[in-house]
């Protein structure tokens, strides 16, 4: 088992709390990560000493402030392999960049006729921008199916790709943490000419990420979930594509010029980056990929695959035939995210339970309805690990589910 | 924390494990309500049979956690047989009981609520709150329809 959860626990303030008079067990960074103190403290001294509005001002701090988020989007730039800053777009989330694609160039580029492909394990956010854009264009949207396992089927792939101009889809499902064979696809997608988003606001915070190896034209994904804070997110793009496109929101920062006839939009990347951005929190998540690089991407994943491995051994060992973990059974096959039924115990009344033992897991649809569907469920209960989580949360996991089967087992 | 024991209560179990009414009803004379709770993904389908103003029969159907499923159960046997005017005085008085404010601030009127004073523990779980309404929501939804 790696040590890394042993080195890192204590950088994060939040996990030193006692929930109901005990040590709080966190299981749910699918759902957001806790930060480092290192990100809290950057955050904090750029309020104290640097706070200014960016990019307009021509005093010392504004030219601070300016330089700190410039250079953020280098560190974000370098993380993800991308090839030039232009290509880091900062939004609000993850969400936010995929609504920035249907929006900007979905809009300019498809129209009745043309074919989008999702898959069945998406989360709602590369679900209904897409609804949205099909309400409006009259664009047809396509499902690649999964498994009994929960892998995608990619069996007709090649038909399904009849037609499309783009393909969006989960790096890594934020219900049974699949990894999908993502550059298999990327290329099938674009030998027929279609353009391939990753929703990788799970992948990112949990795996090495270099865009020119997955092969895809756009990238989305979340600060929050990656040690960062909320109300940040990224959107990468492939820079040509990005230039072709017309802005997404109007406003200030986005312009080069403004008329009472018109407006020129402003160069990559502040072309979509209308406003004045989330500075602190920019400043926030460039510390988050300080603080990961530091920790190593690789050791990350070595750690949440080992975790993974032992989470699904301990489990399946205490609790038997009661309970259903879903997903690929592999744990090279897949993320940190255990998604796992107990007897026929409701996933709400699960997490309910488990709260009174200070276990955190999440309970519920995961934002992933037509999934749930698919594995004929309504909720599921949700556990998922990160690089503070160690086999002593997995222990404690483990034994508070006792407590369900007394509630509500057989009487 | 308070207790699970206050939230779990054996009667709520109870009707949890062994609903009463579940089932559907033939739609006309019965109208159909479905409810659903996005946080946690619960579905509540309710049939009611009105007559004369008062509900002749009810059943409900749907997917969802032991706070749902048993408030439906005893809501269930709790309206059957009553007249629209004490169906509404039973809702608000429920909701009261759920620190839900109703019609302006004003107190509900007192009403035996019967086997669904269990779930008097609920409000000291503010999420679970929505839970235990959603029924009676889909309830005033069907009668009303």
């Amino acid at each position: 088992m790696s040590d890394l959860a042993g080195a890192t626990k204590a950088d994060f303030p939040l996990l030193t709390r006692e929930v109901y008079g005990q040590p709080i067990v966190y299981l749910d960074s699918a759902a957001t990560s806790q930060k480092p103190q290192a990100v809290l403290d950057a955050m904090d001294a750029y309020y104290r000493t640097v706070n200014a509005n960016v990019h307009r001002g021509a005093y010392h701090i504004a030219d601070i402030a300016t330089q700190a988020m410039e250079e953020a989007r280098a560190k974000l730039q370098h993380f993800i392999g991308a090839a030039s800053p232009r290509e880091i777009i900062f939004c609000r989330n993850a969400t936010e960049a995929v609504n920035l694609v249907a929006h900007s160039w979905g809009r300019s580029n498809l129209g009745e006729g043309d074919a989008v492909l999702l898959t069945h394990m998406e989360h709602h956010a590369n679900i209904v921008p897409w609804h949205m854009l099909a309400a409006e264009r009259g664009i047809e949207l396509r499902w690649l199916p999964l498994d009994d396992d929960g892998r995608l089927d990619l069996r007709h792939l090649d038909r399904l790709l009849d037609g499309v101009r783009l393909v969006a889809f989960s790096a890594m499902s934020n219900v049974l943490g699949t990894i999908p064979p993502i550059r298999r696809i990327a290329d099938a997608a674009h030998e027929r000419g279609a353009v391939v988003l990753l929703d990788g606001a799970q992948y990112v915070p949990h795996m090495p990420t270099d865009v020119t190896e997955l092969g895809c034209d756009f990238l989305a994904f979340s600060g929050h979930k990656m040690c960062g804070p909320t109300g940040i997110g990224v959107l990468w793009g492939r820079e040509e594509l990005l230039e072709a496109m017309p802005p997404f929101m109007g406003g200030g920062e986005m312009i080069l010029n403004v008329t009472t006839e018109g407006f020129l939009p402003n160069e990559l990347p502040w072309k979509f980056e209308a406003g004045t951005p989330a500075i602190a929190e920019v400043v926030g998540l460039g510390t988050a990929v300080d603080y990961l690089r530091g920790i190593g991407m690789e050791a990350v994943r070595r750690h949440d695959t080992s975790l993974t491995a032992y989470a699904l051994r301990t489990l399946t060992e205490r609790h038997g035939e009661l309970l259903t973990i879903h997903g690929p059974p592999e744990p090279a096959a897949r993320g940190g995210v255990l998604s796992f039924e107990y007897g026929d115990v409701h996933a709400h009344d699960i997490s309910q339970v488990l709260d009174e033992q200070a276990v955190c897991v999440r309970a519920g649809h995961h934002c992933a309805k037509p999934l749930m569907r698919c594995l004929g469920v309504v909720a599921t209960a949700r556990a998922s690990v990160y690089i503070y989580n160690n086999t002593s949360d997995i222990d404690q996991l483990s034994e508070a589910l006792d407590r369900v089967g007394d509630l509500f087992g057989p009487q | 924390m308070p207790g699970l024991e206050d939230l779990y209560r054996e009667i709520v179990l109870d009707h949890y494990r062994n609903p009463r009414n579940r089932g559907e009803l033939p739609c006309p004379p019965a109208t159909r309500a479905e409810g659903f709770n996005p946080l946690c993904g619960d579905e509540v389908v309710v049939y009611t049979d009105l007559a004369d103003g008062v509900v002749r029969d009810v059943r409900f159907g749907g997917q969802g956690c032991s706070i749902s499923q048993s408030t439906a159960s005893m809501m269930s046997v709790a309206v059957k047989g009553r007249s629209l005017e004490e169906v509404e005085k039973l809702e608000r008085s429920f909701k009261a009981m759920m620190s839900i404010v109703t019609d302006g601030g004003e107190v509900a009127p007192p009403a035996d609520l019967g086997d669904l004073e269990a779930l008097r523990g609920v409000v000291k779980f503010p999420v679970r709150i929505k839970c235990a309404t959603l029924c009676w929501n889909t309830l005033a939804e069907s009668l009303h329809s």
